[in-house]
């Protein structure tokens, strides 16, 4: 490598800026446009060492000996041996447990987000360590034959729920038998929610889903923390689940309404804090309050099966609260991840202020891109209720081709599956009504595999984009890139060597999980993982998978993604209102009787508009005191009878509280 | 006055003029080329309103009891000093123009034409209409429109009005006026008389104007508090919509009263102004299921309270105390997505929804899609968003950048107006309001250390049909007849006047404005009829305005002289149901039944539900959260000994232990731990 490249490198410490452009010279073409370019990768592939700041004085050395061999093979260990650097030091510590995996993969076309070449790979602790071909390996490494195969980065699934309970119930498939099912499908890393229960502690819930997923899990994973309620007093714990813990995303709800809803000052509040300390606010963007109002509307109508789920969860409400979060967001200048966008127009208002350049990214699901809402009116229930999740499918067929598009075009950048499986015994708790369903499907296995059919096979995607969607801009945007989410020297080995040309259909009674119903039952889908490396060893080969319970690594992730937080930075540099210096006024001033005004200040920092609506005149026998402080009902008239405000705490001997 | 509308309401014949065809006009149509006038046309074109007795039957005898009050008040023209002004014969110099035939009104008798009494008859202008413009003469008897046709026979010792070719069109309508807002103990300068001379100069012969009831307050009580003000002061006719300031059951039953018994059917709600008039969208749902039922137009204050409050104390924190705090805490955003908050709601409700006050593109271009969608939604630009923008909020001059605070507030960009005009003549705006809700440069400077105290308001009911032809007709962006669509018939439609107001037709109220297209004239405070210090449009250049305004078949405008009289405007109650904004929503109604899949009873295993409470919370439950509903059987006795007198305002915040202390009621005597 050139050493003019060397020099530009010290003062461009950050990662997307340099992204394909250091390549010092023209590209020479062998022998046509589409064929191999010699010695691409080598420019293509990612220095680590570049990316951290803190780690440039020890680049040198390593730097010398590339520049060595300037003919095009990457310098094998005879070239004074890669130092491997990660920009996260706690990375390393992990890397001792496993060793002793050496693996070569041949022949492979190597698919990254950017470029395909053909190359071999060289893995040896976990890492992989050479790629190039004619690479020099220790003897006696296992081959794994790749030939006419491509050779990606393995699958990172950022929307799982496998501990989340639900209605005092645990998901059917938890930590091992979906991160079983997720490399089956060609995923090696999954990104879960942590659904504390509202008002419990942040750190608690996150200290046990750590410990199942560290005895469960068979692959990497992270944590995604959900609030559920949101308050003041909650930043001191988020705070440290961002610098200590790993945590940078943070997912909040606008649905589910008296039980995880956020009012929109809560929202505000939120983002504000998520953006000082550099994480992402995810939402769940569904207008709670529309939706509780529908849900007993047609609970009233006799309508009790999980078609009243649909009817009662309308696209319309899920597009609202989309374009809400995303003013919200706009105001509070805090990038936004909309979790399950699950119907067109949702989409397309995400597409639309991406446009108008907000900084926001939309997550489709498995489902959603691979089936449609008609069959919440099958007459089986079970089949109907395997299908409750929220934003419920939409029923217009034509969303899944809609989404792939806007998939393909980069307007949603995330693919995930929302895994939630419940078995049909689960489901059935609300069998007598629909809003007792536990919500959530499958889709951890099938995720890649639906994206490659209904995209790439059909000639909306290319492969490239297909290692984007599926894994790279997940790994940008939860921080973990380089690590993983790209096939480069000192990147994680977790590849998968996909064969486009084998079609499986997908079926219950084939898939890897416990769950008894698959909802993308029968689909045939071209595209099948065919090997699966995680951390360096392989675990699904020949059909069979081969995993080790409690193998999986958390991954902790860094706050201030580069790749979603240095627009953000920028315009909060610009933002900054300023007032107009003008002299004081002077002329007349009415004058205000201080009248009653009938609205008392309230205590504004706290204030949410009220989660309950006061129904009926109230019964003042059934009231022995009242709160001091506001009430939110101050201000509705009391029709019968003049209110009597006692102090609290009666007025026997406590005087003053308020 | 108010026998007469107690006859109204009484009367229970519903309007039928949407049931039927026209009938009246059995005359063969006899076409002489293509484009030549048709003769006889506009009579079968014309709706005969005695074949639909709009409720007008029996006794029409509402001047009576204005005469009187004319008459104790003594010479129109001097009453009051402030009213002076409006009296007095005004000559702008931008008004004349020598060189052109003006208006010429042939009076038999002054005092008879200023009662209505003796017909009066327009001779030669060009009837406008919303749907057509012809040249017709019309005549007016009684306050109505007789006739309009070529060749009237007319009784003799008329008054005759010479047009001279000049538009004829209906008097506007202004939806949005606040006469009698009260902020803070104050009340806006130009009340009921003030306000309603201004709309007559400015060729408005209609207001509906917001009665405000406070937080707690009857709706009932401010409705007649209202009415009666106008009753006393109005020069024109007026119409009330009535604000909700607050959603609770209570409401209901004075809803229900206002739209049976009282004649409104148009109501407010928010969703700005946190803490105060602002509702929660399940609220709003409630509010518009209800709205619906009663067949009421629901108006929206759209924009998105809670993150105002937010961005204000953030502004205020950041020592922006001045005006220009307004529009940099509201930024347009907020009402884009309130916009299509309200729309979303409406959807679901299936309920017409009327946006007031639309002050920027974003919000505009929301309505649009929703329309193109199929939503029944109505959008009202109003005259500060018609004609000014918002760069002035950063003007040096405190005064000035305070008299533009409105809510919401005027977009800075300053193609807004521009905009805005292109959508009200495509029509996917509807109707021009004014807001005008007039505070003085004094009651301004509540708010001259926080901009959040700045009442909220501008002027605009005169400039109003001025700015439209100016800027839409003017720049060649709509036609005439779409002109009189947005300043009149629309309005009269969305709200259930039509045809009696916002048309000229046979029947019609005589309220009819004879228009110059050229007069061009220059906005200043010092000629307006507001009692205003300033106007926000000061020194702008407005082509187009009316020569002369028939109220009620009076002459109440000529050529810059205002002859109002004070009392003579009567309430006009409007039916429910408008056809315009209900016909879809009732089709969609029928649609709307929802079948259910029928299947068999699902008979597999069911997962048991272990009953263990998941969560113990350690302060009284109800109070730590809304969300956390506590199964009964683990209830601890001592918190149920008592329940809490509704919900808390800040019941979803847990107590973090420590902080607080819990008193238990009773005090602690005798219940040693609940916490």
């Amino acid at each position: 490598m050139s050493d003019s490249r060397s020099c530009q490198e010290e003062d461009c410490a950050s990662l997307l800026s340099k992204l394909g452009s250091d390549s010092p010279r023209p590209r020479v073409k062998y022998g046509g446009m589409f064929c191999n370019v010699e010695g691409a990768f080598e420019n293509k592939t990612l220095n680590f060492e570049s990316f951290s700041p803190k780690v440039q004085r020890s680049a040198a050395r390593t730097r010398t000996c590339d520049s060595g061999d300037r003919a095009g093979l990457v310098c094998g260990p005879t070239g004074g041996g890669q130092t491997m650097v990660f920009p996260s030091g706690h990375a390393r510590e992990n890397y001792g447990k496993r060793e002793g995996d050496r693996l070569v993969i041949k022949g492979g076309k190597v698919v990254n987000d950017d470029q395909s070449f053909y190359a071999d790979i060289y893995i040896e602790d976990g890492t992989i360590k050479q790629i190039g071909e004619n690479l020099i390996v220790p003897s006696g490494v296992k081959t794994v034959d790749a030939y006419g195969h491509l050779v990606v980065p393995g699958g990172i699934d950022a929307n799982t729920n496998l501990h989340a309970p639900q209605k005092g119930m645990n998901p059917q498939d938890d930590f091992y038998q979906g991160t079983r099912a997720a490399v089956a499908g060609g995923t090696t890393m999954i990104i879960d929610h942590v659904v504390p229960e509202p008002g419990s502690s942040l750190l608690a819930a996150y200290e046990q889903w750590r410990d199942v997923a560290d005895q469960r899990a068979c692959c990497d994973y992270s944590l995604h923390m959900d609030i559920t309620r949101w308050h003041e007093g909650l930043y001191e714990e988020v705070e440290s689940l961002v610098k200590d813990k790993g945590v940078n995303s943070f997912l909040l709800f606008m649905a589910y309404k008296d039980k995880y809803q956020s009012s929109d000052s809560q929202l505000y509040e939120a983002f504000g804090v998520l953006r000082d300390l550099g994480a992402i606010a995810q939402v769940h963007a569904e207008n709670g309050d529309i939706i509780d109002e529908e849900q007993k509307k047609f609970l009233t109508l006799g309508i009790t099966g999980p078609e009243g789920h649909v009817l009662s969860h309308p696209e319309e409400v899920e597009t609202e609260a989309v374009y809400r979060a995303i003013t919200i967001a706009k105001q509070a200048n805090c990038p936004l991840y909309i979790t399950k966008v699950m119907s067109k127009s949702a989409a397309d208002v995400i597409a639309k202020s991406r446009k108008k350049g907000m900084v926001v990214y939309g997550e489709p699901i498995t489902a959603s891109l691979g089936t449609d809402g008609s069959h919440y009116w099958s007459k089986d229930w079970a089949k109907a209720a395997a299908f409750v999740m929220s934003p419920p499918l939409n029923p217009d067929p034509s969303t899944p081709q809609y989404l792939t598009s806007l998939l393909a075009c980069g307007d949603l950048q995330v693919t995930s599956s929302a895994q939630a499986s419940f078995s049909t015994a689960q489901k059935a708790v609300g069998k007598d009504d629909f809003t007792l369903i536990p919500e959530g499907s499958n889709g951890i296995e099938e995720r890649m595999a639906v994206v490659w059919d209904r995209a790439v096979s059909t000639g909306k995607m290319d492969e490239n984009e297909f290692v984007a969607v599926t894994s790279t801009n997940a790994a940008k945007l939860f921080n973990i890139y380089p690590r993983k989410g790209r096939i480069a020297v000192g990147s994680d080995a977790d590849i998968v060597i996909w064969n486009p040309k084998e079609t499986r259909t997908i079926s219950a009674q084939t898939h890897n999980l416990t769950v008894e119903v698959n909802i993308l039952e029968g689909l045939e889908c071209r595209g099948v993982a065919s090997v699966v490396i995680s951390a360096g060893r392989v675990v699904l080969e020949d059909g069979k998978l081969n995993v080790t319970e409690g193998s999986g690594r958390f991954v902790a992730r860094k706050a201030f993604p580069d790749a979603v937080y240095k627009r953000i930075r920028a315009r909060s540099k610009m933002a900054e209102a300023r007032g107009v210096p003008r002299g004081n006024y002077d002329g007349p001033v009415h004058d205000v009787i201080s009248m009653t005004t009938s609205v008392p200040p309230t205590p504004t920092t706290r204030g949410p508009p009220c989660p309950k609506t006061q129904t009926g005149p109230r019964n003042l026998h059934q009231s022995g005191f009242t709160l001091a402080g506001t009430q939110i009902d101050d201000h509705i008239p009391r029709r019968s009878a003049q209110r009597i405000v006692a102090p609290p705490g009666g007025r026997s001997n406590i005087t003053s509280l308020s | 006055m108010s026998d007469c509308r107690r006859q109204w309401n009484r009367e229970d014949e519903l309007p039928v003029y949407l049931a039927g065809p026209i009938t009246t006009g059995p005359s063969q149509r006899k076409s002489f080329g293509m484009f030549s006038s048709v003769e006889g046309a506009f009579e079968s074109k014309t709706i005969d309103f005695d074949n639909y007795s709009v409720g007008r039957k029996g006794s029409r005898t509402p001047r009576s009891g204005s005469r009187e009050r004319l008459l104790d008040a003594g010479d129109p023209t001097s009453q009051t000093p402030s009213e002076a002004r409006g009296g007095s014969p005004v000559s702008s110099p931008g008004e004349r123009d020598d060189g052109r035939i003006g208006v010429e009104v042939k009076y038999s008798s002054w005092k008879e034409s200023q009662n209505g009494k003796v017909g009066l008859l327009i001779k030669g202008g060009r009837v406008v209409n919303d749907d057509q413009s012809l040249y017709a003469d019309v005549y007016i008897e009684d306050g109505l429109i007789k006739q309009v046709g070529e060749n009237l026979v007319v009784p003799g010792g008329v008054t005759v009005i010479e047009a001279n070719g000049r538009m004829v069109i209906p008097g506007g309508i202004d939806v949005n006026t606040c006469l009698m807002k009260p902020y803070l103990g104050t009340q806006p300068v130009d009340d009921f008389l003030q306000g309603t001379k201004a709309a007559l100069a400015g060729g408005t012969t209609m207001i509906i104007d917001h009665v405000s009831p406070q937080p707690g307050d009857s709706l009932l009580e401010a409705f007649e508090c209202w009415q009666e003000a106008a009753d006393r002061k109005a020069c024109c006719d007026y119409s009330l919509h009535v604000d909700i300031p607050q959603w609770h059951e209570g409401v209901k039953e004075e809803l229900e009263v206002l739209v049976q018994e009282k004649g409104i059917n148009s109501f407010q709600v928010f969703m700005a102004y946190k803490d105060v008039y602002q509702m929660t969208d399940t609220q709003l749902y409630e509010a518009f299921s209800f709205l619906k039922e009663l067949g009421a137009v629901v108006l929206v204050h759209a924009e998105n309270g809670d993150l105002i409050a937010q961005e204000q104390r953030k502004i205020l924190g950041m020592g922006i105390t001045g005006p220009e705090g307004h529009p940099l805490s509201r930024p347009e955003e907020l009402e884009a997505e309130a916009v299509f908050r309200a729309i979303t709601l409406g959807n679901r409700v299936n309920c017409p929804v009327y946006i007031t006050k639309v002050m920027s593109k974003s919000a505009a271009d929301t309505v649009t899609q929703a329309r193109r969608k199929g939503s029944v939604v109505f959008g009202e630009p109003i005259t500060a968003s018609l004609a000014a923008d918002g760069s002035h909020y950063w003007s040096k001059n405190w005064a000035k950048a305070a008299a533009y605070v409105t809510s919401p507030p005027l977009s800075p960009d300053p193609t807004t107006p521009d905009h805005l005009h292109t959508l009200l003549a495509c029509g996917d705006l509807q109707v021009v309001g004014s807001a005008h809700c007039a505070y003085s440069v004094s009651q301004k400077a509540i708010g001259k250390d926080d901009f959040t105290l700045i009442p909220e308001g501008t002027n605009g009911v005169e400039e109003r049909m001025g700015f439209v032809w100016d800027k839409a007709v003017a720049m060649g962006k709509m036609d005439e007849n779409q002109f009189v669509a947005v300043t009149s018939t629309n309005a009269a439609k969305i709200f259930n006047l039509y045809p009696r107001k916002g048309r000229i037709a046979v029947g019609s109220d005589a309220d009819i404005v004879i228009w110059d297209p050229d007069r061009i004239k220059t906005i200043t405070a010092k000629l307006q009829q507001s009692a205003l210090e300033y106007n926000i449009f000061e020194g702008l250049e407005c082509r187009g305005g009316p020569v002369l305004v028939l109220s009620q078949g009076r002459l109440v405008y000529e050529e810059g002289t205002l002859q109002a009289q004070q009392g003579t405007g009567r309430f006009i109650p409007r039916k429910p149901f408008p056809g315009y904004a209900y016909q879809r929503i009732k089709f969609r109604n029928q649609l709307k039944g929802r079948q259910s899949v029928t299947r068999g009873l699902y008979d597999g295993p069911v997962y048991d539900v272990p009953a263990t409470p998941k969560y113990i919370t350690p302060a009284p439950s109800a109070k730590t959260s809304p969300t956390s509903h506590q199964p009964p059987p683990i209830r601890n006795l001592h918190q149920s000994n008592f329940s809490l007198s509704g919900a808390q305002i800040d019941d979803n915040i847990p107590r973090r232990s420590g902080h607080r202390i819990v008193a238990p009621p009773g005090g602690r005597s005798n219940i040693t731990s609940l916490g």
